[in-house]
């Protein structure tokens, strides 16, 4: 950053303007994050730990678990897919595809889990042949699972899209021309160039899963031990005044989300790299 | 910096190919899970909304839109969101500048904050901003004396509502404006525009559809939030309910109809303000031909 003076303004504008931009960051997005951990830990050790054994804590850890191991395999597998279709190919309607899987990041998640009650629950379509079937979708885990997925849709494709897009159809169109077969040149050509900007999305979408509030809210029935994830655990505590707990429970989804962070921050500059840090 | 791609394929014939890459197989395959996936996930799951919807009579759902406590709940989302996101874009305006134009300690620190509210969940960040603003809390009891009471009211809903759309503003003018050619800057304060000129007239018309689009996609997103914001907010109807939670109020009460004509009302919203950003992005990739 060459300190050119025609392209600066006044040493005090410049700092009034640093100023400004610290003290709304460390207000408005540091302070909530600082104030979980601070209440989290507001009567100690002792408390914060056995918030967080509390056998509904530890099934709504299990449950979140089992649901994010669901939604990040099959985005992760469906991600490279779409991208691999997307990206190897010309065909028309294609900026529209992309428009389709970005979709679900436009869509109020009360509005995405809405759309799966509408269809598997006893009122939707698929309701009452999944009922006398002896199924159940909505206040279940498959519901939970269905609305993450939704939700973390676009994460590993939008990841992958763009940098497959810039890397071309050379080396994979070179593969083939040696004679490797069309699984041999995804796994020896394409992964190893993307792998950066997939483990990214694989991150980004991971965070999400587990983070997911409000479809998963509106599918999950909030039975206690039963369909709450580790989101809704921290809202049913904090709904009967467990403060403490509440927070030591939300404690692990913001530890969560300052690990991704760094991770993400780490990723970014190898992806960059790999673009030739433009 | 133009990027002209000259789209020459190596391997490719000299005719304009219409499929670039011929010899790269699973296009069928690929193509057809794609679709597929796409279908059983969001495609089918948004169209049965509609068509529950349509189910409906016009005077039916005429007369769930326009009840009061519809309208109002539409009112506060929208109104509260623009409010959110314009100050988000005035705000952003200062950190994207700060961080691109400015070089101090702890800048690469400051960038990196500036992704929590994508990364911290909702119902986090929700039960965090009440504590923080309730009137015994770190910035409530300071904001207490001066009268301001932030939580359980429609203050509150702002609050959360700038926490989440701040990110969307700030990464989406940030690469621009680091992408923003020096050279004119140069040549406008060499022909003798003063600062303030230049920065009107020569910074701003490139960076503003990126702004524009930030501004969107803030607003967007704010528009269709519900767990941040149901904690601070106080939810009393007609007063600090949000849309998406009467949405889950209606459902709870078995009003499916309510629910899913609400829900498809605020659907309808979202792909309008996707087809705004959608044209604002082309706008600013016309205008500093950058692929965001």
């Amino acid at each position: 950053m060459s300190d050119n003076s025609v392209r600066s303004e006044p040493a005090a504008v410049k700092w009034t303007v640093i100023a400004v931009a610290a003290l709304f960051i460390g207000l408005f997005i540091v302070m909530p994050l600082i104030n979980v951990f601070a209440q989290a830990f507001v009567k100690g050790w002792q408390a914060y730990a056995s918030a967080l054994v509390e056998p509904d804590a530890l099934a709504a850890i299990e449950l979140t678990l089992l649901v994010t191991a669901i939604a990040v395999v099959a985005n992760t597998g469906m991600g490279l897919v779409m991208a691999w279709a997307i990206t190897k190919f010309s065909f028309r309607g294609k900026s529209f595809l992309i428009t389709l899987i970005d979709l679900p990041f436009s869509v109020s998640p009360v509005v995405a889990g809405l759309v799966f009650v509408l269809m598997f629950g006893a009122q939707g379509y698929f309701g009452p042949w999944l009922i006398d079937n002896g199924y159940k979708v909505i206040f279940a885990w498959p519901g939970i699972a269905l609305a993450t997925i939704f939700v973390t849709f676009p994460f590993v494709a939008r990841e992958l899209i763009p940098l497959m897009q810039e890397q071309g159809t050379t080396e994979e169109e070179a593969a083939v021309t040696l004679g490797a077969s069309g699984w041999r040149v995804f796994s020896r050509v394409t992964l190893p160039n993307v792998k950066w900007a997939l483990l990214y999305g694989v991150l980004l979408c991971n965070a999400r899963a587990m983070g997911e509030f409000g479809a998963v809210s509106v599918v999950s029935g909030h039975v206690r031990g039963e369909t709450n994830t580790i989101p809704l655990q921290v809202e049913i505590l904090y709904n009967e005044y467990q403060f403490q707990a509440s927070f030591a429970v939300a404690s692990l989804l913001a530890l969560l989300a300052v690990v991704t962070l760094f991770a993400k921050t780490v990723l970014e500059s190898r992806v960059h790299d790999r673009k030739g840090g433009h | 910096m133009t990027e002209t791609t000259i789209s020459a394929p190596p391997l490719a014939p000299a005719a304009p190919p219409r499929r670039s890459s011929g010899v790269i197989p699973g296009f069928g395959l690929t193509m057809g899970l794609t679709l597929l996936w796409l279908s059983l996930i969001v495609l089918i799951p948004l169209a049965g909304l509609f068509f529950k919807t349509a189910e409906l009579t016009p005077d039916r759902i005429w007369t769930i839109l326009t009840a009061t406590r519809t309208l109002n709940a539409l009112k506060i989302s929208f109104g509260l969101s623009l409010i959110a996101a314009s100050i988000n874009l005035v705000l952003g305006a200062v950190v994207v500048w700060a961080l691109v134009r400015y070089d101090f300690p702890g800048r690469r620190l400051l960038d990196a904050l500036v992704d929590i509210p994508f990364a911290l969940p909702t119902a986090v960040a929700g039960i965090a901003l009440t504590t923080l603003y309730a009137e015994n809390g770190w910035l409530g009891s300071l904001l207490a004396p001066l009268g301001v009471k932030v939580s359980f009211t429609p203050l509150g809903i702002l609050v959360a509502l700038i926490f989440i759309g701040l990110p969307f503003v700030v990464r989406t003018v940030q690469p621009v404006l680091e992408d923003f050619d020096h050279e004119l800057e140069e040549a406008a304060a060499t022909l003798g525009a003063s600062r303030w000129t230049t920065i009107r007239k020569v910074v701003l018309p490139t960076v503003l559809p990126a702004f524009l689009t930030g501004f969107a996609l803030a607003f967007a997103r704010a528009v269709g939030e519900y767990g941040s914001v149901i904690f601070i907010a106080g939810n009393l109807p007609n007063v600090s309910e949000i849309a998406p939670l009467l949405i889950v109020i209606r459902l709870e009460e078995f009003r499916y109809a309510d629910a899913t004509t609400i829900a498809a009302t605020m659907l309808v919203a979202s792909f309008a303000l996707l087809f705004v950003i959608n044209g604002l992005q082309r706008w600013s990739q016309a205008r500093t031909g950058r692929a965001s």
